[in-house]
């Protein structure tokens, strides 16, 4: 379902932190260039600290300051350009899933009629029919993550950015929860841009996978996944699935040698 | 199978029974502390062990309340004290919560209001007694002033703290979501704020109290602080102790009031794990 338009376009992308007390500029990001066509799942994997969620907060617009150039596909009349689905839920704990879910068209001056009533379709897609006036702490982990999913999908955005949305989640629900995704992601057809540092939840959910050095952050390599879709979990145990996380893993392996953290 | 279990000395213990006295353990211990002390008090103070001369006795006290009861002027001075506390205490909260969260917000209100702030809250309130009745006089607005500047220190400040440590996490969401700044305000800031608040307000009905009782004590010609000065002058301690316990009293139902309120509000955090009822 890849288009012919690029959804995001990112040229010469730099980015420092000013350190607070030294105010020396610690670089996070030296370079990013990347392009991703309309409808592709992409994922960045890389070694902790390599400036991936920076890159994610840029895209954004969480951080500015950055040198290089980003390009956006322009939102519909009804929409935006990007939603985030942020890491540990981040659901506002003192709202209902439905309160939280109509967020974000909330924001866009939507009347909370309309919004909720335009949030129950992707409450019912993720998976969370009849948990709509249930408060975040009496959802388990998976379900809070889902929650964060459609939060982002109602503002209908041309690009979803995912910051490492399943760390926090045990390896089981995780497995589920990649799934699931998948199965959102071929109904709601949206570009993605996915944050990880499990090389296999890149492989299995992406297009392409792109992998990152060590801080300051540039990009090494950009490996194609060419599994067949739609993908069942099993595929993570095929030969040519492991194939291609040796070679990932080699990759990042490098980066970690060459920064003295063997085996982090 | 019975359902009954053998405890140590062989009896035969009801399940259902050790239940009942496990979940109420909280409130049965704390009872039996109450209870025991009054127990010592009241009996300890018949026997000759504490002087009643100084510190009474429960019946007494509850005597002595009911004598004052009937008087006209006991209802008098509660309706003194009553309005003070609550006209000093409702000032301090309807000014003390909307300037908290602006200075917390606004950047530059905190850096206008801090030095206030620092000075007047390490400054002991009670010593501008004197100035403030020089100023405004023996009436109920002295006393409202002192009870009003008591409580509003202990709100603002946790209010603006509140503001200060909203969690970063929560402010991306809606930033990214493109909320307006006075959406982030209402929809994150002031949520997430609720909890200190209802530590200010609670802190502040000691405080409150406190500026009354000091006010009536030092300068008043009605209000329960009076009676007690009163009573002290012709050292009838049980009468004393009467005023002194429906200070307290009026303490418990604030504090009371103000859990209430906060169970309301904070209706979307779970319930503590051990809390009992």
């Amino acid at each position: 379902m890849t288009g012919t338009r690029t959804a995001l376009q990112a040229r010469g992308v730099r980015f420092g932190y000013v350190d607070p007390t030294s105010s020396e500029v610690l670089l996070a990001i030296e370079r990013i260039d990347l392009e991703i066509p309309e409808g592709q799942f992409v994922s960045l994997v890389g070694p902790s600290g390599c400036g991936k969620s920076t890159f994610l907060k840029i895209v954004n617009g969480l951080l500015s300051n950055h040198e290089g150039e980003i390009e956006l596909l322009a939102p519909k009349a009804k929409g935006s350009a990007h939603a985030m689905v942020f890491q540990d839920a981040a659901l506002f704990p003192w709202y209902s899933v439905l309160s939280n879910v109509s967020y974000g068209l909330m924001c866009q001056g939507m009347s909370k009629k309309e919004a909720q009533a335009r949030a129950m379709p992707l409450i019912k897609m993720v998976g969370l029919a009849g948990f709509e006036s249930k408060y975040p702490y009496q959802l388990s982990g998976g379900m809070q993550q889902r929650a964060n999913l459609a939060r982002a999908l109602t503002v209908d955005p041309e690009i979803l950015l995912m910051d490492e949305p399943f760390a926090a989640l045990d390896a089981q629900t995780r497995e589920l929860m990649q799934a699931e995704l998948l199965r959102i992601w071929a109904q709601a057809r949206k570009t993605v841009l996915f944050i990880t540092h499990q090389i296999d939840e890149a492989i299995y959910l992406s297009d392409r996978v792109l992998v990152m050095s060590a801080r300051p952050g540039r990009i090494l390599a950009d490996i194609p996944v060419d599994l067949p879709r739609p993908r069942e979990l099993h595929i993570k145990r095929t030969p040519e699935f492991v194939a291609l996380a040796d070679r990932i893993w080699e990759l990042i392996a490098t980066q970690l040698h060459a920064h003295g953290q063997p085996g982090a | 199978m019975s359902r009954s279990l053998n405890d140590a000395s062989g009896r035969r213990v009801r399940p259902g029974r050790l239940g009942w006295f496990d979940s109420h353990a909280r409130l049965l211990y704390g009872l039996f502390g109450i209870v025991g002390f009054l127990v010592f008090w009241e009996f300890g103070s018949r026997a000759g062990i504490v002087s009643e001369y100084f510190f009474s006795r429960p019946t007494a006290i509850i005597e002595a309340g009911i004598v004052e009861v009937q008087i006209p002027r006991f209802w008098v001075d509660v309706q003194a004290s009553l309005t003070e506390f609550i006209a000093g205490y409702g000032l301090a909260i309807v000014l003390a919560i909307p300037l908290g969260l602006l200075a917390g917000w606004y950047r530059r209100v905190q850096y206008a209001l801090d030095p206030w702030l620092n000075f007047l809250n390490s400054l002991p309130r009670i010593a501008l007694l004197p100035v403030i009745v020089i100023a405004v006089g023996l009436g109920l607005a002295s006393k409202i002033l002192v009870a009003f500047l008591g409580a509003f220190f202990a709100i603002i400040i946790p209010t603006i703290q509140g503001v200060r440590t909203v969690d970063r996490r929560y402010l991306d969401v809606a930033t990214s979501f493109g909320a307006s700044r006075r959406r982030v305000f209402l929809t994150v800031v002031a949520p997430s704020t609720v909890p200190f608040i209802v530590t200010g307000l609670r802190l502040g009905i000691a405080r409150a109290l406190i500026g009354v009782v000091t006010g009536e004590l030092y300068a008043a010609t009605v209000g329960l602080g009076v009676m007690i000065k009163f009573a002290s002058d012709a050292l009838q301690t049980d009468r004393l102790l009467f005023g002194v316990l429906l200070f307290t009293l009026t303490g418990l139902v604030g504090v009371e009031g103000i859990r209430r309120l906060e169970k309301y509000f904070q209706r979307w955090r779970p319930i503590k794990a051990g809390a009992n009822p």
